[in-house]
């Protein structure tokens, strides 16, 4: 079954709100080798001007799986997750993150395309506070293999 | 204060790493990103649905070849922009090790167009295959 080209009209509801916790700011740093102490070090990060310690740039992707997710279960969606491949990944801030935040994210999905026999799904997800204030937007770019 | 990028010039390459990779990076990343896909730890599962062996997150390497960037920059929170392609898999032996060097150059630097600096990551395995396409990181001085 080819992705259904309809999900660009789906309407997502927001995932349950997210609170960026500090151990788990570390430990996503530790775990992609990133050792910059502003992101692991509250003093370090308060006298470079930030509230908290500052989440590495690729820390919205735990959010942005919780949205994908709502993708992946969505009744007709033709998307077979033992097919997908992670085509492309892009974050884009307006403000970092840091520990402390509380983020609302809202998937959408701008454009399904057939190419070669497979599918390509690019989504994004935008991530706000509770008040609205944008703070970034992660988009990706999943292809789905075709049957060979 | 000078700025960071003082005496650089576009096309310098500002850092270079080499990390080492293990399974037990895999578990951990798996672990810190909630992504628990079996095909980044089980080879029975990668090789059935056709692939060679475990391979490491797309995001995994993503995160690691931002890494030596935030150490020169000393401010993650000024980064505005970070996309790549995953052009590449990076398979990683359940005995062994893989490797990845990663490095970064300057395409622009701020100037009266714009005050933004980009930078342009290449991401090397041991078999000197690129593994990451279009890798830009785009960094809003504060």
């Amino acid at each position: 079954m080819p992705v259904n080209p309809n999900l660009v009209d789906v309407v997502f509801d927001p995932v349950a709100s997210y609170h960026v916790g500090r151990e788990k700011i570390r430990e996503f740093a530790a775990a992609t080798l990133v050792t910059d102490l502003q992101l692991t070090d509250v003093d370090v990060a308060k006298a470079r001007g930030y509230a908290d310690i500052v989440a590495p740039p690729t820390f919205p992707i735990v959010i942005q799986e919780k949205t994908l997710a709502q993708l992946l279960a969505y009744p007709g969606s033709g998307i077979d997750f033992s097919k997908v491949v992670h085509g492309d990944q892009q974050f884009e801030y307006s403000r970092p993150i840091v520990a402390g935040d509380e983020l609302i994210a809202t998937l959408s999905v701008t454009k399904v395309q057939s190419l070669g026999g497979h599918s390509m799904v690019t989504s994004e997800s935008v991530m706000t506070t509770l008040s609205g204030e944008h703070v970034v937007t992660a988009s990706s770019t999943l292809v789905v293999r075709g049957d060979a | 204060m000078s700025a960071l990028w003082e005496g650089i010039a576009v096309g310098d390459e500002v850092v270079s790493e080499t990390f080492v990779l293990t399974r037990e990076h895999l578990v951990r990343y798996a672990g810190a990103s909630g992504d628990f896909n079996p095909i980044h730890y089980r080879d029975d599962v990668a090789k059935r649905v056709g692939l060679d062996g475990v391979l490491a997150h797309g995001m995994l390497t993503m995160g690691i070849a931002i890494s030596p960037v935030l150490t020169w920059l000393g401010d993650s929170g000024s980064i505005h922009r970070y996309q790549v392609r995953f052009t590449k898999p990076v398979y990683v032996p359940a005995v062994g090790s893989a490797q990845l060097t990663c490095s970064a150059r300057v395409t622009t630097l701020p100037g009266h167009d714009s005050p933004d600096l980009t930078l342009s990551l290449t991401v090397t395995a041991e078999s000197g295959q690129t593994v990451l396409g279009k890798a830009i990181v785009v960094v809003t001085p504060r």
